[in-house]
């Protein structure tokens, strides 16, 4: 699988990663090594094979619905790079 | 006495008969980091203030007989375990700012059981490599040879304990970064089961496969930390409710019974894999044959998917990676970029100048494997083939008790060697990546030096929740090669 730069620039879109113009050939060409390398998973017969998921061993895990103390906003806002009051600020979204 | 020179057990020996005291011991591990470690790089964050007060009402317990399972222990933390009040990096530019409010569960049990956090170790940024040169902060060097690396991407918590800088420490694997570098640097690493640890507090990079584990000087320090850090957690949802033996007793199983009876596969795959350093492949040869003169037998077994191992994880792990690390968007904690009043221009720049290299990598690997079109092709049929690896384990280990093979395919490489190719770089990880990809446990334990004098590591994998098992064959294995008390000239 080839990815062009152009993929690349789709992908670090939705990433929301910015790649500068010197680091999106080598990009590139990196990706479609390592793809061109996963291809082989193409060659395993896998009909009928459930896929693996992590939380496969578990079951489902309930607690009892009790009150907990909050951390409250001063531990929880604590690493905000920005914050007014209780809550955290981003750059205005509705212009 | 040296104090340096102390492993977890035989320290806890002299505090509770009060030839030592914890203050002393600290004391003299953190002058040993402070005159060395300028040459090895394996600390990020060491709080000589902290450390010490924990020393002081360490000896206070010790005092009043309060003596519990690490008291007065100095052990050191891979960045990526969360730590009250004490930074947390990943190595990462992203987190250089970041200090949680809480402890992760591993660091609440240490500290519940006595032990003394001495600091903070280097890694790949967000585990993320296979050498720490991968890391925002340093590069750390191979305590052995400091133009080699230590391996990763538990580099500096290896490279920590090699270097006698602690008495022992904790790394994660997701797909070898504990095995891997305590092979590379002589010192003893378990991955436990997956769910036998809770990953509460544990900074996700991917979430079906990381597991946190000790990094330890000998195999009997492995348990006594194992005997510590498992356990259910509610905090946790995919640990384990099973039960947690007592570690210390495959010690004891082996001085009566050896490993007579105990059969080891070698898979036939691992033998015809290229590129094997010939001194890998003597020291492996000379593993197996240290085995058999314990009474083990030796059998041939088969895990066919082998080939596929590395294909898998690659898919899965960026995946799962790519999803994790969407939350650092500069907005709840960690570095944010400033100078723009656009939303996502805000995330873009302060994901591009915050990630690294080969994070910024696995982002776009993953998110490409998981966007529209492509799912099946890639995760879907990844998880697929992860079933089948699982499944030649499960078969495999129908037939032998745990499974023996090299742990890298050459010694430490030298640092730089392999920066700009990441695939080269991928694929020396074929040996550790199936033990997360099974859920399984494996252990690396020291078993010989290479003509250039870099430490070579034996790995053993068992069936799922069967630590024990590597415990008692690895305690067996080290105390017949003797190798556990020969440490690094700084």
């Amino acid at each position: 699988m080839k990815i062009s730069k152009g993929e690349i620039e789709k992908i670090a879109h939705l990433a929301r990663l910015e790649i500068d113009e010197t680091q999106k050939e080598k990009m590139s060409e990196q990706l479609s090594n390592i793809l061109q390398y996963i291809d082989k998973l193409g060659n395993v017969d896998v009909e009928g094979v459930k896929p693996f998921s992590g939380a496969a061993f578990m079951n489902n895990v309930l607690r009892s619905d009790t009150l907990e103390v909050s951390p409250g906003p001063d531990v929880t806002l604590a690493n905000a790079p920005h914050r007014d009051e209780d809550f955290y600020t981003v750059p205005r979204v509705v212009k | 006495m040296k104090y340096h020179e102390l492993t977890i057990s035989s320290a806890l020996k002299l505090l509770s008969d009060k030839k030592i005291s914890s203050v002393e011991l600290t004391g003299a591990l953190l002058d040993r980091i402070q005159a060395h470690d300028e040459n090895i790089g394996a600390f990020i964050t060491v709080d000589r203030q902290m450390a010490l007060s924990q020393a002081k009402q360490a000896d206070k317990d010790i005092a009043n007989g309060n003596m519990k399972a690490l008291t007065g222990v100095p052990i050191a933390l891979k960045d990526i375990l969360c730590t009250k009040g004490m930074k947390t990096t990943c190595g990462s530019k992203i987190l250089d700012n970041f200090v949680p409010e809480y402890d992760g569960t591993v660091v609440s049990k240490l500290k519940a059981a006595g032990a003394v956090i001495i600091g903070k170790t280097n890694l790949d940024e967000f585990a993320m490599g296979s050498s720490t040169e991968n890391s925002s902060v340093k590069v750390t060097a191979n305590p052995w040879n400091t133009a080699h690396v230590p391996g990763g991407s538990s580099g500096g918590s290896a490279a920590a304990v090699a270097a006698q800088f602690c008495c022992g420490s904790l790394g994660t694997d997701t797909g070898g970064s504990i095995r891997q570098p305590a092979s590379h640097c002589g010192v003893v690493g378990l991955k436990p089961t997956y769910g036998r640890v809770s990953r509460f507090g544990l900074i996700s990079y991917a979430s079906s496969l990381d597991q946190i584990g000790p990094i330890t000087k000998d195999v009997k320090d492995a348990a006594l930390l194992m005997n510590v850090i498992c356990g259910n957690d509610k905090k946790d949802s995919t640990s384990a409710k099973v039960e947690v033996p007592d570690f210390m007793q495959a010690l004891d199983q082996f001085e009566t019974d050896g490993l007579k009876g105990m059969t080891i596969g070698i898979p036939k795959e691992y033998l015809s894999i290229e590129g094997i350093d010939p001194e890998v492949e003597r020291v492996f040869n000379e593993s197996k044959q240290i085995f058999k003169d314990l009474g083990a037998n030796i059998k041939e077994i088969s895990l066919p998917h082998t080939e596929y191992v590395v294909a898998a994880y690659y898919i899965i792990a960026p995946c799962e990676a790519s999803s994790n690390l969407a939350r650092f968007d500069g907005v709840k904690y960690g570095f944010r970029h400033e100078g723009t009043d656009d939303l996502i221009d805000m995330y873009k720049k302060t994901k591009s100048k915050g990630f690294g290299a080969e994070v910024q990598r696995r982002i776009l690997i993953g998110t490409y494997a998981l966007s529209a079109g492509y799912y099946d092709a890639y995760y879907g049929r990844a998880s697929q083939v992860r079933t089948l690896i699982m499944d030649d384990f499960s078969k495999a280990f129908e037939n032998c008790d745990f499974i023996l093979s090299p742990v890298a395919p050459a010694p430490a490489f030298k640092i730089g060697e392999n920066v700009d190719d990441p695939l080269t770089m991928y694929l020396t990880d074929i040996f550790t990546l199936s033990a997360n990809m099974a859920a399984i446990p494996g252990i690396s334990v020291p078993a010989g030096y290479s003509s250039k004098g870099l430490p070579i590591g034996i790995q053993m994998m068992a069936n799922r929740f069967d630590e024990f098992s590597l415990l008692k064959a690895g305690y067996g294995f080290e105390k017949t090669i003797g190798l556990e008390k020969r440490f690094p000239q700084l």
